[in-house]
């Protein structure tokens, strides 16, 4: 389950591995095709496919966070490849070396912080006493140790890294925007 | 047959209390009791944190099934994203033990354990499988007389078809078939299986362009003269309820569609008031809708 912390392993090799499975692409643009990302964003999966592997450009792409993790396109792909499994696998490589958009820092802040990604506030306490329920859930916001365990586990994981703000990343950041 | 315990994940206890309430109203109506999933943390969600580091991912998935399994429970989830999450966890970790072993290494510290003796449920999944349609057709008081637009959304589907249950074939229809046991008509429109748009970390990441698929679906949807969306996710109704308000904001478009996930819809045909159930609560005017349901939409 350690496949993506060998850091010191370099980029092309890890992206190499990932994508395997997607050098049996025959570019056929049937997941393109099938994409509903793709007809509203500049995703165009087919191309993300043939170069996964092959080129580290494709951690600067914007278009590897635009697909919505579907299945659409691996349902279809007449080759049988793991498509969304192969995009999630670069997306770690990514994060792993740090080429993170901002808005997911902030959701893995909040879930190192509070123990849920889109934590509770004071306007939606006001509406769950309306409605008749306690204040705060029955979840990590009411119990102060399951908070901490989870937190724990979170640094036993090495979350951390991907929480703090460094400024390679801000670099980083500029080139891919 | 095991108890249930409820896993709330994120959105619907933290945005969507309406979600909450009506699952405990309606589970309580049919004669079971919830037990609350004491000290439960996000899933985590597929999209961002699968995406990033699968060991935290795996790590926080089973500690909340471990929680669950210490009550001699199944896990109950009310969204497909936990369900993607904790489904796929489950799997991975009754499957192969050495993996087990290294997350129960992590969840020891803390106390707690990965048994994998109990199932995670889905609750669209749950009802037509346990309860049934009808079972549902029996204890509905109301017969809403609604046109509905069914949004079963990616990560239902996915997980059951993977862990090989017979609900997805070429023509799939249980969720259609629980919308319709309230009396509801299911109105077929054209991409109706296709994605809400928000998954995978994409709504974080690009949100006007997920708005894009959400609005060819609400468009999809109006063409049909619906009344309401209804969900099986508080994700999915995120993007649809506030996404209208985001789409008219930058648009100055005019969409009002009230969105309702399934345990709602069945909470009107039980007899609660959409207040009880939250449905006022949505960032999108459901007045209308509501006063339409207290006038007559609905036929004790
Ligand atoms: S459908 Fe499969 S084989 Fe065809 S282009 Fe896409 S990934 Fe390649
Ligand atoms: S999984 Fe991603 S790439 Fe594939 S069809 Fe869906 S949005 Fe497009």
């Amino acid at each position: 389950m350690d496949e993506m912390t060998g850091e010191n392993i370099n980029i092309n090799e890890q992206l190499k591995e990932a994508s395997t499975n997607a050098l049996r692409c025959m570019q056929c643009g049937v997941c393109s095709s099938s994409c509903p990302s793709g007809r509203h964003t500049s995703l165009n999966i087919r191309k993300l496919v043939k170069i996964a592997g092959r080129s580290s450009d494709i951690l600067k792409s914007d278009e590897l966070w635009m697909c919505t993790t579907c299945y659409n396109c691996q349902e279809r792909c007449p080759r049988g490849i793991d498509i969304v499994d192969t995009i999630l696998k670069i997306r770690s490589i990514s994060a792993y070396h740090n080429i993170i958009l901002p808005e997911h820092r902030a959701v893995c802040q909040m879930l190192l912080k509070y123990g849920h990604a889109v934590p509770i506030n004071d306007d939606y306490k006001i509406k769950r006493t309306e409605m008749g329920l306690e204040e705060l859930p029955e979840t990590v916001h009411k119990y102060t140790d399951s908070l901490n365990e989870v937190k724990e586990l979170l640094t036993s994981c090495g979350f951390e890294r991907f929480t703090e703000d460094n400024t390679d990343e801000n670099k980083t950041m500029e080139n891919t925007a | 047959m095991s108890n249930l315990s409820l896993f709330l994940g994120c959105v619907a206890p933290n945005r969507y209390p309406g979600i909450e309430a009506a699952t405990k109203k309606t589970f309580s109506k049919l004669g079971i009791e919830l037990d609350d999933l004491e000290g439960a943390s996000c899933c985590p969600a597929p999209g961002v944190f699968r995406s990033f580091d699968k060991t935290t991912w795996l790590t926080l998935a089973s500690r909340n099934i471990a929680l669950s399994e210490e009550m001699d429970d199944d896990l109950l989830t009310i969204c497909n994203g936990c369900y993607s999450t904790l489904k796929e966890a489950e799997t991975e970790l009754k499957k192969d033990s050495g993996l087990k072993k290294e997350v129960n290494e992590k969840l020891f510290e803390t106390g707690h354990e990965f048994r994998g003796q109990h199932d995670v449920r889905h609750v669209i999944e749950y009802l037509y499988q346990n309860i049934g349609v009808d079972g549902i057709r029996e204890i509905v008081s109301n017969q809403l007389d609604l046109r509905v637009a069914v949004h079963y959304g990616c990560h239902l589907v996915q997980p059951l078809k993977e862990a090989g249950s017979g609900l997805v074939t070429n023509d799939i229809t249980f969720f259609d078939e629980l919308v319709e046991a309230t009396g509801a008509k299911s109105i077929d429109y054209e991409d109706k299986m296709m994605c809400c748009g928000a998954g995978g970390g994409a709504r974080a990441a690009v949100q006007d362009a997920t708005l894009r698929i959400t609005e060819k679906k609400l468009q999809n949807m109006i063409e049909e003269q619906v009344d309401c969306i209804v969900n099986a996710c508080p994700f999915c109704h995120l993007q649809f309820d506030s996404g209208q308000q985001d789409i008219n904001k930058n648009s100055g478009t005019n969409y009002e569609i009230p969105v309702l996930h399934y345990t709602q819809l069945l909470g009107l045909a039980m007899g609660f008031s959409p207040e009880e159930l939250g449905i006022n609560l949505n960032s999108t005017n459901t007045a209308v809708f509501i006063q339409r349901i207290k006038e007559g939409f609905v036929t004790a």
